[in-house]
């Protein structure tokens, strides 16, 4: 059997690679993904654009000049760029104790970062509401020594930090189990204090992780919508972000506006996702130097 | 003396891990901690290098109690089993790290490193990462990293677990050549008792967390403290022997014991090479089947089928093998001419054990 031409080929190929597919079915799936990808996520966003652009470029700057939309547009970079340092702090100190230490109920606490992912940012929302609204918990005592959270930047700020937090852990937990904790132990040896031992080692070790982690949290922190809806009762020009002002301009039937506030956030996304191809290049080119340097003769 | 261990002790929650142990190191000494996985041999280095604390005893370096001198100041050097190297730093920024953290002049790093390099046959691999390197490399720059900042002791952690054999003796050698160049007090973490007897100075042996002997190479094999150490380190013929009439006896085997009651379970030891064989059948006084045999380079390791089924492992030079002219399934005459008794028994045997004791095929357990 092995003996005819043609099975030989076979066999030869496959010795290639033990486990390759058909020609037929790794195209049909190549084919298959590129069209959902197409379908579902190039079209609609380029889409997007499209009608931004509808009545004109000059329209749309127009729509971006608007002061509430400036507002809503300041607002929602000062959430992020509270709430983004936030998660990065607390998610760095969740994975370290998660990956380098053993202790009673770390399944709990992993269970508990996830919380934000399964429930429903309205719920979230909600969440802060019974905690700090009028009628909440901590509302009479907010009120008394006049400290406004609700319907203004802290809740805002602490809702989105709270539907943003499992970015940066999940990101880094496994990349962090996977470094092990000897490169540190090795750091110790060699002199270094914990905290130069974590900005050497640690740091270095899963910074593409941790790059990732910031990039989603930023992306969403900035698209959040259902948790900040609740909290910020949509005060225009004081307490709406950019997709809540998405929002309230379709509804006004004010499309291009509301589209190319829309494009402008879809764009914010779309360069950190660029940062980030670009990070991952520059990595790539460093060790394709360094891999070149192994071919020139060593002395 | 470079380090000792005082009655040094490490639990971890309920299990002790390390028990009592107390011995010392001397200055310039390479010094092996064996024993079977488990043993607490890698605590013990762990607890020198201070990345672990006893939970009893002293320990001190130079004459200094380093029991609460932190790992970053005890000025020791580690090799982990996985050389542990800095990922995303080059050969050069692994080696210069500690010495960067020392406050060094970067003149006095960059001229360092250069130096290291090339003792540790690295030079001209500074730029690359340590993904880019072969295990060899690795460990070399591991070792390199640990020594940069003049340690006064080396400790690694079973440094030739992670490559293959091949490389494996000659790091073994490289190893033993650079202690004897650098001359720093060494400590390494093995459980190949091959390995520690062909490099070390002196070994510790250890299992189950209790330290089982410290001697030389040549002590440890000719004279083993204990049934452990006897059968841990090197091949052994052990055989379960009963007392009768003044000797003690295995199937047709008997070995004197004029001072021991009948009755009496005589546990005893012998090595290969204390067998000597003969192709006249009427020289010695056993007789045995050569069954088979085993190249081990320049020695042969034969077993000897007894009519009893009995098995015992004989060593024999190549020379002697052909001067013989020996050959499988050979019948031949032997003596044992020299045993030890490791262990003796006088209470009666267990009816179960006394059943199956004699009858049972017996075989010369063999470690």
């Amino acid at each position: 059997m092995a003996g005819t031409p043609k099975n030989r080929g076979r066999e030869a190929r496959k010795s290639q690679r033990g486990a390759e597919e058909s020609p037929l079915v790794k195209w049909t799936l190549i084919a298959m993904a590129l069209a959902f990808v197409l379908l579902f996520l190039v079209l609609p966003l380029a889409n997007v654009f499209a009608q931004a652009l509808a009545k004109g470029g000059r329209h749309a700057l127009g729509a971006l000049a608007d002061p509430d939309t400036q507002a809503a547009i300041r607002l929602t970079l000062l959430v992020a760029a509270i709430a983004v340092p936030l998660n990065l702090v607390f998610g760095l100190a969740a994975a370290w104790a998660i990956a380098k230490f053993e202790f009673r109920g770390k399944s709990l606490l992993i269970t508990l970062i996830d919380l934000p992912f399964s429930v429903s940012p309205v719920v979230a929302g909600l969440l802060f509401v019974i905690l700090f609204g009028r009628q909440g918990y901590l509302g009479p005592w907010l009120d008394a020594h006049d400290l406004q959270i609700l319907v203004a930047v802290p809740g805002i700020v602490l809702v989105t930090v709270f539907v943003t937090f499992p970015f940066v852990a999940r990101e880094l937990i496994p990349v962090m189990q996977a470094a092990g904790s000897e490169p540190e132990e090795a750091a110790l040896t060699l002199g270094a204090s914990g905290w130069q031992t974590f900005w050497h080692v640690t740091l270095p070790s899963v910074k593409w992780g941790l790059l990732y982690g910031v990039i989603l949290c930023n992306a969403r922190a900035m698209g959040e919508f259902g948790a900040v809806s609740v909290v910020s009762s949509h005060i225009t020009g004081l307490t709406d972000t950019m997709p809540l002002r998405v929002e309230k301009l379709y509804q006004d039937y004010d499309l291009a506006a509301a589209f190319t506030v829309a494009s402008l956030l879809a764009l914010l996304a779309l360069v950190t996702l660029g940062l980030k191809t670009l990070l991952e290049w520059q990595q790539a080119r460093a060790y394709a130097r360094a891999e070149r340097s192994l071919n020139s003769p060593a002395p | 003396m470079s380090i000792e261990l005082r009655q040094v002790t490490k639990q971890f929650g309920e299990a002790v891990v390390v028990n009592n142990v107390s011995f010392t190191v001397q200055e310039g000494e390479l010094m092996a901690l064996l024993g079977p996985s488990g043993g607490g041999k890698t605590t013990v280095l762990r607890m020198i290098a201070g990345l672990e604390i006893p939970t009893a005893g002293d320990l001190f370096i130079r004459g200094r109690r380093v029991n609460d001198i932190p790992v970053q100041r005890r000025n020791i050097g580690f090799v982990f089993q996985n050389y542990a190297l800095f990922k995303s730093m080059t050969v050069f920024g692994n080696v210069a790290f500690g010495l960067k953290i020392r406050g060094w002049r970067r003149r006095d790093i960059a001229a360092r490193v250069e130096e290291l390099l090339q003792v540790f046959e690295l030079s001209g691999l500074d730029k690359r990462y340590p993904h880019q390197l072969s295990g060899g490399q690795r460990q070399r720059v591991a070792i390199a990293r640990a020594l940069a900042s003049k340690p006064s002791v080396l400790l690694l952690d079973e440094p030739f677990g992670a490559v293959d054999a091949k490389i494996r003796q000659e790091l073994r050698e490289w190893l033993v050549r650079l202690h004897h160049e650098l001359n720093v007090t060494t400590i390494f973490v093995t459980h190949d008792q091959e390995e520690a007897m062909e490099v070390a100075d002196r070994i510790v042996i250890f299992s189950r967390g209790k330290l089982e002997q410290v001697g030389t190479p040549r002590e440890v094999y000719e004279s083993p403290a204990n049934e452990f150490v006897a059968r841990f380190i090197g091949v052994m013929n052990v055989l379960d022997t009963e007392v009768r009439q003044g000797f003690a006896r295995v199937q047709e085997l008997e070995f004197p014991a004029p001072d021991r009651a009948d009755g009496e379970r005589l546990r005893i030891g012998f090595r290969p090479y204390a067998i000597q064989i003969s192709t006249d059948l009427g020289q010695f006084r056993y007789r045995a089947v050569l069954r088979h045999t085993f190249f081990l380079g320049i020695m042969l390791r034969v077993e000897l089928e007894l009519a009893s089924g009995l098995i015992l492992r004989a060593r024999i030079t190549k020379e002697e093998y052909s001067r013989l002219g020996l050959a499988e399934d050979q019948q031949i005459s032997f003596q044992i001419s020299q045993y030890r008794v490791l262990g003796s028994e006088s209470a009666p045997m267990p009816p179960e054990a006394a059943a199956s004791y004699p009858p049972r095929p017996a075989i010369a357990e063999n470690i």
